[in-house]
C-alpha cells in the first residue's frame, strides 16, 4: 500500500537550493522507488529532476515540503532528511566512490 | 509536454478548439493545438510538475529598420559559435536513425562532461568538479530526456532542432527567475552547445554554404561572416545588436534585402528552421507568425515585387525630363559588388565610390593591392562609364588601423578625411597609387572629401602629382589627365567655390555633411535631430550658390547626399540647376521615374518658390504637397 510521507524543511544554505545541493537532492531521490515531490514557493516539482528543483528558486529561509509516495516512502524521507540536516555539506569526500576514498588514505 | 506548433512544411495551420481531435493532434501524440499556441493538456497526475510551457505564441519584436523590404522565410539562427540548425523536420522513416543519433550525442556529451569533471577534479579539487556533476544531472534529467525523445519520435523534429528548442525553453525559464539561480541558464546553453556539436559533427556548415533561402538571425554579423554570402539564398537579416550605420545595415542595403537590427535579446526564443517574417519597413520581426499574419505579409511581398518589376522596366529608358533635358543618374556604392546592381538599374556611372570599407574590415591597413583590386573590379564592371572614387573619408576614431590618437572631443570637426590623408602621407599615397593604376581600365575620377581650404586642395594635388611622377618613373601606366574633384560639404568650400572651380574638374555637393556643418547640428543627437533638415533655407541657399558658381564656370556639379535619393527633392534640385545626381542603387529606378515625370521648366518654378521661403517647415510642407500632386498625375 502506497503511503505518503512528508516532512518540512527550511533551506539553510546561504545560496539557497543551488546547483550543487539540487544535484545531491535529485541523486538521492532517484535512489528511491517512491515518487518524490517538493512543494515550495507555490510550486510543486519533481524531486528527482534537478532542473525542476532549480526552478523552485528556493532561497535561504524558504520552507519546502518534501512528499514521498510509495513502498519506501519513509526511508526516502529519512534519507533526504539527512541531507538537510547536514546542510548538504556532505563532504565532497563522502560523494567520492569508496575506491577513491581508499586510495586517498 | 507538447510545445511548439509541429506542422510539416507545406501544411497550413488549422484552428482547433480543445474539443476537436484532428489528424494533427493524433500525429503529434496527444498534445492539443490551438493555432499558433499550445497548451499542455496531457493528462497528468496532480503531483507531477511541468516546467511552465512557454507558449509558442506569435511574437512580434521591434528593432531598428535599416534596410527596407519585407520577406517571409525560414530562420537560420547563428549564435556566437556559428551554430546553425539546418532543418526542422525529419522523415518519419528516419526517426529511428535519428533517435539513435540523439542518444549517441547525449552519450558523447555525457562522456565529455565526465572527462572535464575528472580533469578539473585532479587539478583543482572536488569542489570545482562538482558543477560538472550538476551538468551531468541536468543532461540526464529524465524530463528533459523524455522531451527530447518525444520531440523526435512523436513530432518528427530533427534532433538538432529538438535540442535547441527544448533547451532554450528551459534556459528561458531559468532566466526568468530573479535570483542567482537564473545563472543556471548558462549551463543549459553549454549543454545545448555540446549536444549540437556532437550532433552536427561534420555537418556544420559555414554561412557561405547555404543552399536554401533563409532569413539570418544573429547576435551580430561581422564582416567575415557575411563575406562570401550567396545572395541568392539570403532573404534578410535580423540581429540583436546594431544600429543604422552597422555592418549588417550596410550589407543588407548593398544586397537590397530587408534588415532589422538592435532588436535586443531574442535569439533564445527562436531556433532554426522556423518561419519568420522580417519587415524592414517597420523594423519588425515576427516569430511564429500565425496564418493570418503570414497571409497579410505575403500580399505585401507580392505588391513589392510588382512595383519592383515596374521599376525594372525603367532600366533601359533614359533619365530625361518631359521637356527633353537629360539628367545623369549615378550610383553610390560602398562595396565593389554593388556596382553590378547599379548597372542592372540602368545607372549612368558611379557617382560616389566610398572607399572606407577597405579601412574598416581589417586591423591592418589596406595594401595598395587591396585598393587596386577593389577599384579595378568596379571600373571594369562599369565598362567605360565614369567612376568617381572618393578618398578616405573617415576620422581615426572609426578606423581600426589607426593608432589611438588624442581623444578628439569633436571627431566631426577633427582630424578626418582629407586632413587625415594629408597627415598620413604614406597611407594617402598608397590609395592614390591604386586609383591611378586603376585609371587605365576605364573612366576614373578622384574626389577629395571635406575640403575646406584651397590650400588643402593644392596640397592634395601636389601629392597626386608626386605619385604620378613616381609611377611614371617605374613605367607604370595611369591616366595623366585623371579628373580631380572635391566634395562641397563645408560652408567654407561653398563660400570659396569660385576659387575652387578654377582648380578642379568637377564638384559634388555632400548634402549630409553640409547640412550638419551649416546648421551646426549633430544629426545623431536625438535632442537636436529635428533641426537637421535638407529643407532648411540656409542649406538651400548654399546649394544654389554652389550650383550657380559651378554652372557659370562650366564645372560639372552633382549632389550625392540623401537629399538626392528622395523624390521629394527632385524637382527642387533640378530647378536649382542640378543635372547630375548620385544615389544608392535601390533608389535609381525611383529617381529616374521622378525625373521622367517632371519638366525643368516646372522645376525652376518650384525652386524659385522655395527660395522665397524662410523656414524649413514651410519648405517641407510645400515640397510634400508638390510631390503629392506629382504622384497623382503620374500614371503608375
Amino acid at each position: 500500500m502506497d503511503q505518503t510521507h512528508s516532512r518540512d524543511f527550511i533551506v539553510a544554505l546561504e545560496q539557497g537550493l543551488h546547483a550543487r545541493p539540487a544535484d545531491l537532492f535529485a541523486r538521492e531521490a532517484q535512489r528511491w522507488q517512491s515518487r518524490i515531490e517538493v512543494v515550495g514557493n507555490a510550486q510543486r516539482v519533481d524531486g528527482k529532476s534537478i532542473l525542476d528543483l532549480l526552478t523552485l528558486a528556493a532561497e535561504a529561509g524558504t520552507r519546502l515540503v518534501v512528499e514521498a509516495t510509495g513502498p519506501d516512502a519513509r526511508e526516502a524521507i529519512d534519507a533526504i532528511g539527512s541531507l538537510f540536516e547536514q546542510n548538504f555539506a556532505t563532504d565532497l569526500a563522502a560523494d567520492a566512490a569508496p575506491e577513491q576514498l581508499e586510495s586517498e588514505k | 509536454m507538447a510545445e511548439g506548433v509541429g506542422v510539416a512544411a507545406g501544411e497550413s495551420l488549422q484552428s482547433q478548439t480543445p474539443d476537436k481531435e484532428t489528424g494533427h493532434a493524433g500525429r503529434l501524440g496527444g498534445g492539443m493545438l490551438i493555432a499558433g499556441r499550445v497548451r499542455s493538456h496531457r493528462s497528468i497526475s496532480p503531483a507531477t510538475r511541468l516546467l511552465p510551457a512557454v507558449p509558442a505564441a506569435m511574437l512580434k519584436l521591434q528593432g531598428i529598420a535599416v534596410s527596407s523590404g519585407v520577406t517571409i522565410g525560414e530562420a537560420l539562427v547563428l549564435d556566437s559559435e556559428g551554430f546553425r540548425i539546418p532543418r526542422r523536420f525529419v522523415a518519419r522513416s528516419a526517426v529511428d536513425t535519428e533517435l539513435q543519433r540523439l542518444s549517441h550525442a547525449v552519450a558523447e556529451t555525457s562522456a565529455e562532461i565526465e572527462r572535464n569533471r575528472d580533469a578539473i577534479r585532479e587539478e583543482l579539487g572536488e569542489q570545482y568538479a562538482a558543477i560538472f556533476d550538476a551538468h551531468l544531472a541536468m543532461l540526464h534529467d529524465q524530463r528533459l530526456q523524455q522531451e527530447l525523445i518525444s520531440a523526435v519520435r512523436d513530432r518528427n523534429w530533427w534532433p538538432e532542432y529538438a535540442v535547441s528548442r527544448t533547451l532554450r525553453r528551459y534556459a528561458k525559464v531559468f532566466q526568468s527567475l530573479d535570483n542567482h539561480i537564473s545563472q543556471r541558464a548558462h549551463d543549459i546553453y553549454d549543454i545545448e552547445k555540446s549536444l549540437l556539436r556532437n550532433l552536427l559533427g561534420q555537418r556544420r556548415e559555414t554561412l557561405a554554404a547555404i543552399s536554401e533561402p533563409v532569413v539570418i538571425l544573429a547576435h551580430n554579423l561581422t564582416p567575415s561572416e557575411t563575406a562570401g554570402l550567396d545572395r541568392r539564398f539570403v532573404k534578410g537579416f535580423a540581429t540583436e545588436l546594431g544600429g543604422p550605420g552597422s555592418h549588417t545595415a550596410i550589407v543588407a542595403e548593398g544586397l537590397e534585402i530587408p534588415a532589422v537590427v538592435g532588436i535586443g535579446p531574442f535569439l533564445a526564443d527562436v531556433s532554426g528552421g522556423e518561419p519568420v517574417i522580417l519587415d524592414g519597413n517597420q523594423g519588425v520581426v515576427i516569430l511564429q507568425p500565425d496564418e493570418e499574419t503570414i497571409a497579410r505579409y505575403r500580399l505585401e511581398v507580392e505588391a513589392a515585387e510588382t512595383v519592383a518589376a515596374t521599376l525594372g522596366r525603367l532600366r533601359d529608358l533614359p533619365a530625361e525630363t518631359t521637356d527633353g533635358v537629360r539628367i545623369q543618374i549615378g550610383g553610390n556604392i560602398e562595396f565593389p559588388e554593388e556596382a553590378e546592381q547599379c548597372i542592372r538599374r540602368g545607372c549612368d556611372g558611379i557617382g560616389l565610390y566610398r572607399t572606407e570599407f577597405l579601412y574598416l574590415t581589417s586591423r591592418q591597413e589596406p595594401s595598395e593591392e587591396d585598393h587596386y583590386r577593389a577599384y579595378s573590379e568596379v571600373v571594369e564592371a562599369m565598362a567605360g562609364k565614369p567612376v568617381v572614387i572618393r578618398t578616405l573619408d573617415l576620422g581615426s576614431d572609426k578606423m581600426l588601423t589607426a593608432t589611438s590618437p588624442e581623444e578628439e572631443r569633436n571627431p566631426c570637426l577633427g582630424l578626418r578625411s582629407i586632413r587625415l590623408s594629408l597627415r598620413q602621407l604614406p597611407m594617402f599615397r598608397t590609395q592614390l597609387r591604386a586609383v591611378l593604376r586603376a585609371s587605365v581600365h576605364g573612366d576614373v575620377r578622384v574626389m577629395f572629401p571635406l575640403v575646406s581650404t584651397i590650400l588643402e586642395l593644392r596640397q592634395a594635388r601636389m601629392v597626386l602629382a608626386d605619385v604620378m611622377e613616381d609611377l611614371a618613373e617605374h613605367a607604370i601606366d595611369f591616366n595623366p589627365k585623371l579628373p580631380i574633384g572635391i566634395m562641397v560639404e563645408t560652408p567654407a568650400a561653398a563660400m570659396m567655390l569660385d576659387a575652387f572651380v578654377k582648380e578642379v574638374d568637377f564638384v559634388s555637393v555632400g548634402t549630409n555633411d553640409l547640412i550638419q556643418y551649416t546648421l551646426a547640428v549633430d544629426r545623431g543627437n536625438k535632442d537636436v535631430a529635428d533641426l537637421y533638415s535638407a529643407c532648411d533655407p540656409a542649406v538651400l541657399r548654399l546649394l544654389k550658390r554652389s550650383l550657380d558658381i559651378a554652372g557659370e564656370a562650366g564645372v560639372p556639379a552633382s549632389v550625392c547626399g540623401q537629399m538626392s535619393s528622395s523624390v521629394m527633392y527632385t524637382q527642387l534640385l533640378l530647378g536649382l540647376g542640378l543635372r547630375q545626381l548620385s544615389v544608392p542603387a535601390a533608389a535609381i529606378p525611383e529617381i529616374k521615374q521622378a525625373v521622367r515625370s517632371v519638366s525643368v521648366a516646372d522645376s525652376r518654378a518650384v525652386a524659385a518658390r522655395v527660395l522665397e521661403m524662410d523656414s524649413a517647415r514651410e519648405v517641407k510642407a510645400f515640397l510634400r504637397d508638390q510631390l503629392r500632386r506629382l504622384l497623382a498625375e503620374t500614371v503608375a
